[in-house]
């Protein structure tokens, strides 16, 4: 029981680790300022709750367990309210994303 | 009264996982906390249906299990076109209907929409959202109005 605990929790947060580095990546690769957030929002969702499945299932007792459950359901509510709050601003300012070839004829908003 | 109560027993919870501390002393001034949020939040006027929406209680699980499934295929996709490069992705910029009456409503839908990678929504107006994806895929299944369509019924439940 006890190597199952480890080896799923480790499974966990291996993929979670992956998935932090595929954001991280994302980050450094896609060239403006909007398609980075899409990047972030890998990291800031699956990702966390992938790291903290996996810490959870090592939790000694169960105080442990709920505090972690009430982080992940922070982050779950406060992320896209955050990603929002940044999409917005940057839009405000006049920040024009790069749009693909075939999409840029698209209506672009005069003043959002 | 029963948005009162609920916020009371929400915030006993939340001060009870975070405390652990079981003491008399420990607990009467959890107590005394909890009646002081509680006389803050009822002069501030913000105790309703829209801060403790309980009439959705009953939906919400099974439109949270949909949104978990939709969010972890999301997940597989950006991560598989950032590893792609650069080349793979199509940025698009849209206009999305959107249907719900009330304001909880809209919020749901448009913190799905941006809790979903490869979506976020930038502006939302009377009866429409302006969505940015990463890809032009994401931006069709949004005009599908699958999501649309589930958090409408989420919300009549009211």
């Amino acid at each position: 029981m006890d190597i199952l605990i480890s080896t799923g929790s480790s499974l966990f947060l291996l993929i979670g680790s992956f998935l932090c580095i595929s954001g991280g990546l994302g980050i450094l690769r896609f060239p403006d300022f909007y398609t980075r957030m899409h990047a972030v929002s890998v990291t800031e969702t699956l990702a966390t709750t992938m790291i903290l499945l996996g810490l959870m299932l090592l939790s000694p007792d169960i105080l442990v367990l709920l505090k972690l459950i009430i982080i992940l359901l922070m982050t779950l509510f406060i992320s896209p309210t955050a990603s929002h709050a940044l999409a917005h601003a940057a839009m405000r300012n006049d920040l024009k994303p790069e749009l693909d070839q075939k999409n840029k004829d698209e209506v672009m908003p005069s003043n959002p | 009264m029963r948005h009162t109560f609920t916020l009371a027993l929400s915030l006993s919870v939340f001060w009870l996982i975070n405390s652990g501390h079981n003491t008399p002393l420990m607990l009467s001034l959890g107590a005394i906390s909890i009646t002081f949020v509680l006389y803050i939040a009822h002069r501030m006027d913000v105790v309703d249906h829209e801060s403790q929406p309980i009439h959705l209680t009953q939906k919400l699980p099974g439109y949270n299990t949909w949104l978990i499934k939709e969010i972890i295929l999301a997940n597989i996709l950006v991560v598989k076109h950032i590893w792609l490069g650069n080349k793979s992705i199509s940025p698009t910029m849209s206009r999305i209907k959107v249907s719900q009456k009330t304001d909880i409503g809209k919020v749901i839908y448009a913190n799905s929409i941006t809790l979903t990678p490869g979506t976020v929504t930038i502006n939302i107006g009377k009866d429409e959202f302006l969505v940015h994806a990463l890809l032009q895929e994401s931006i069709d299944d949004l005009q599908s109005g699958e999501m649309d369509r589930r958090v409408t019924q989420l919300e009549s439940q009211c």
